[in-house]
């Protein structure tokens, strides 16, 4: 078998392509089976779709990369994805922190109504 | 202050004014001082003073001296810091139409007969929330605390001045006594990590008079404060935490009320 040193730019767009796809449906799947819920899942798509659109229509990167100024066009992929990295990791901040304050207020109604749940027993066994 | 105490003692009608006191103290593993401070408590309620204990979920034996008394014990499922620990009390200080309520820390730093003291303060000054510090008039030299600690509350106190335009001596105390308005605003939403200074921005944003006085304070009876080795992390953090308190937009207080209640 003869290896073939030149790299053949369709099949990688194709795998692209392949992956980009796999991607979303793997995302609708998970928000189907209630794994992943939907307000959650909106960013993953879009990025899905980003993806996709940009695996198809080649030469976008090379607009979005001129655009932003960056001479060497695979580099304008790292920086789209280190910002789209960025973007989930805050949201998922603030849904942690969504959440934290959610558990004390949860934290709280139970302790309170532990509190009244004994008081109740106590003037219970008063009466009997 | 001795006069103006008994003052306060022989005139029943300021008491009756404020019929429904609680005392919150706020426990997280304080089995070595919980006893003496609940002592030192029963020692001076004229028997109107609702004593409530929260326990923040310790892992000592705190619960178990704690239900040694017959005072209501809140019992947090979690542990949640001071913070939400405080807010407990305030909460149920809240729906249980209290019209005081009092923080009284349960590692011996409070001295229970000083909670007379807030509350004619708080009687005669008018303010929403009293607090007791242990740097005003000449109480200055009875406490002795570090040359960090002192920096540090001089720090916080600057930050304080430039953030709510009032000089609170001591914004770190949780010595303190609250109205009806301020227990309502805080039962809702009340600072998480470091409450104390942050929550002074809350009151200043809500328009709440603070009014300070100087109150005795015991130094800590069981172990060092552990704010020592995180002191500049704790700095951080309160400066931190006023700043973004003071720059909060002003949430509407009716949908929190509305959210809580239902």
């Amino acid at each position: 078998m003869q290896f073939d040193p030149t790299v053949d730019i369709d099949r990688f767009q194709i795998l692209a392509i392949i992956g980009s796809i796999s991607f979303i449906v793997f995302i609708v799947y998970l928000v189907r089976m209630k794994k992943l819920r939907e307000d959650y899942s909106i960013l993953w798509l879009f990025f899905g779709f980003s993806f996709l659109g940009v695996s198809i229509w080649r030469e976008s990167l090379e607009y979005i990369s001129h655009a932003m100024g960056i001479a060497y066009a695979p580099a304008a992929i790292f920086i789209l994805l280190i910002m789209c990295l960025f973007m989930i990791t805050i949201q998922f901040s603030i849904i942690i922190s969504k959440q934290a304050n959610q558990i004390i207020k949860l934290a709280q109604e139970i302790a309170l109504l532990r509190q009244q749940l004994t008081k109740q027993s106590k003037t219970d066994d008063q009466h009997e | 202050m001795k006069l103006e105490l008994s003052e306060f003692e022989t005139q029943p009608e300021t008491t009756r004014a404020y019929s429904k006191i609680a005392i919150i103290v706020p426990a997280f593993n304080e089995a070595g001082s919980i006893k003496d401070v609940l002592e030192d408590l029963n020692r001076v309620n004229p028997g109107h003073w609702d004593i409530i204990i929260v326990n923040d979920h310790s892992e000592d034996e705190t619960l178990k001296f704690a239900q040694e008394y017959s005072h209501t014990i809140i019992e947090l499922p979690i542990n949640l810091g001071i913070g939400g620990c405080v807010q407990s009390g305030l909460l149920f200080a809240h729906r249980n139409g209290y019209d005081i309520a009092v923080q009284f820390d349960s590692d011996g730093q409070h001295v229970a007969s000083e909670i007379k003291t807030l509350l004619w303060a708080m009687s005669e000054s008018n303010a929403d929330v009293v607090i007791g510090s242990r740097f005003i008039q000449s109480f200055e030299g009875q406490f002795k605390s570090s040359f960090f600690r002192r920096l540090g509350i001089k720090v916080i106190r600057l930050a304080t001045k430039a953030l709510t335009g009032s000089s609170i001596k001591d914004p770190t105390s949780g010595f303190r006594a609250f109205n009806v308005r301020a227990i309502s605003l805080f039962a809702m939403n009340y600072p998480v990590h470091y409450p104390e200074p942050e929550s002074l921005i809350k009151l200043h944003k809500n328009n709440l008079k603070v009014h300070e006085v100087s109150t005795l304070m015991n130094p800590r009876s069981t172990g060092e404060s552990s704010i020592k080795q995180k002191a500049v992390f704790y700095m951080f953090n309160v400066l931190l935490g006023m700043m973004v308190t003071a720059m909060r937009p002003q949430k509407p207080n009716s949908e929190h009320a509305v959210r809580s209640d239902c």
